[in-house]
């Protein structure tokens, strides 16, 4: 499973907005590059990241051949009441890469 | 016939001194003088860039590149860093010792990369830090080696030289690791590929200057390993010196040759002084 990095704050207070920043390790191999003998490398990307916020989707991301290697994702949400954060981030061939995370909400 | 041309060759044999006591003070202060230039000269070569006018290479990238090394949860070079965390624990070899087994925490190693390449007595030859890891997996772990330029390896790299970040370069050039040093420099001053280009003369005599679209840097190697948003993928000082060498398309030497870590040694000698930043993120 890629590593990944998710910047969020603990704790937050109840209507504030919250800044999360995630990163995950993936070479987002477009299928465009050629390796050194010519031969074609295969297509390896991330298609889709979504985070849900205590059950509720608060941000989604289609991603393509475009988007550079170990993709940076940076988006804000209001803090609304205590609950888990959790990120999927899913390749072109469907498997899924999953983090979450708890905001305390005061 | 010969003229007397020294005053010791006329005078009465019996009375004369092997040398006029001036003389032999003055040869004495020559020869004091020149033994301390030599050891000056020795120890302190000469820098080609004064110390006041270092600069480290993130000065010469854009403000956004160099936002995202010094923001530690942008900077995409501490997925290694965390990658190298967990290896460090994680146990190899026959007694499945893990780096933690002996050293403890990262931190212990802090201000270890600033001394690298360093000389090493037992050994008999200079390493680097990737060396130095790859060694003590191979003897002291009994592990597998680790192949330069392996994500594993550049893992642990990172991990350890993030340790030293914000500490300033301070490699030994002196007693055994000096002949080391001498040949770094030269290879530094050689003028060699097709386009027949020393480092030098774009790294001390032209650095700042716009080379395409790119500012020359003073090409200080503090921040190894580096994140190149070129290789999208972070990549050790030898990959990079790699890629000097095809520049001017000069034949490169293998990832860990000799040549390269001598350079190194240089290298570190030059930015004397600088911090180190490991993870750095450039252009």
């Amino acid at each position: 499973m890629p590593a990944t990095r998710i910047v969020v704050p603990a704790k937050a207070k109840k209507g504030e907005i919250v800044e999360i920043k995630t990163i995950i390790n993936h070479p987002q191999e477009t299928g465009f590059r050629h390796d050194n003998v010519g031969r074609p490398i295969p297509r390896d990307i991330i298609t889709r990241f979504t985070c849900t916020y205590a059950g509720e989707e608060v941000f989604r991301m289609d991603l393509f051949t475009g988007v550079a290697a170990n993709p940076f994702v940076g988006f804000t949400t209001i803090a609304t009441e205590t609950g888990d954060l959790v990120f999927e981030w899913t390749d072109q061939h469907g498997a899924v890469t999953r983090e979450q995370t708890r905001l305390t909400v005061t | 016939m010969l003229l007397p041309c020294h005053p010791r060759e006329s005078g009465d044999p019996a009375t004369r001194l092997p040398l006029p006591p001036m003389r032999i003070a003055w040869a004495l202060l020559a020869a004091v003088l020149s033994t301390f230039a030599l050891r000056a000269l020795a120890q302190e070569p000469p820098r080609t860039i004064a110390p006041s006018d270092l600069r480290s290479g993130k000065e010469f990238v854009s403000p956004e590149t160099r936002g995202q090394q010094d923001d530690l949860t942008i900077n995409p070079g501490m997925l290694w860093v965390e990658q190298g965390d967990k290896l460090w624990r994680t146990p190899a070899g026959p007694e499945a010792k893990s780096c933690a087994s002996c050293h403890g925490a990262p931190s212990a190693l802090k201000g270890a990369a600033a001394r690298y390449p360093l000389y090493d007595a037992r050994l008999g030859r200079l390493l680097n830090l990737e060396a130095r890891i790859q060694q003590c997996r191979a003897e002291r772990q009994q592990a597998t080696p680790l192949a330069y330029e392996s994500q594993e390896l550049l893992a642990l790299t990172a991990l350890v030289a993030h340790q030293s970040r914000g500490l300033p370069m301070s490699v030994a050039i002196d007693g055994p690791a000096r002949p080391f040093f001498d040949a770094g420099r030269a290879l530094y001053h050689q003028r060699q590929g097709q386009l027949d280009l020393a480092c030098a003369q774009c790294h001390d005599q032209s650095w700042g200057k716009r080379l395409r679209v790119e500012r020359i840097s003073q090409g200080h190697a503090t921040g190894f390993p580096i994140y190149r948003l070129e290789w999208q993928t972070l990549g050790s000082l030898h990959r990079r010196l790699r890629a000097c060498f095809q520049g001017v398309r000069a034949e490169p030497y293998p990832s860990g040759a000799p040549e390269l870590v001598a350079l190194e040694l240089y290298l570190g000698w030059r930015a004397q002084g600088l911090p180190i930043e490991t993870p750095a993120v450039r252009r």
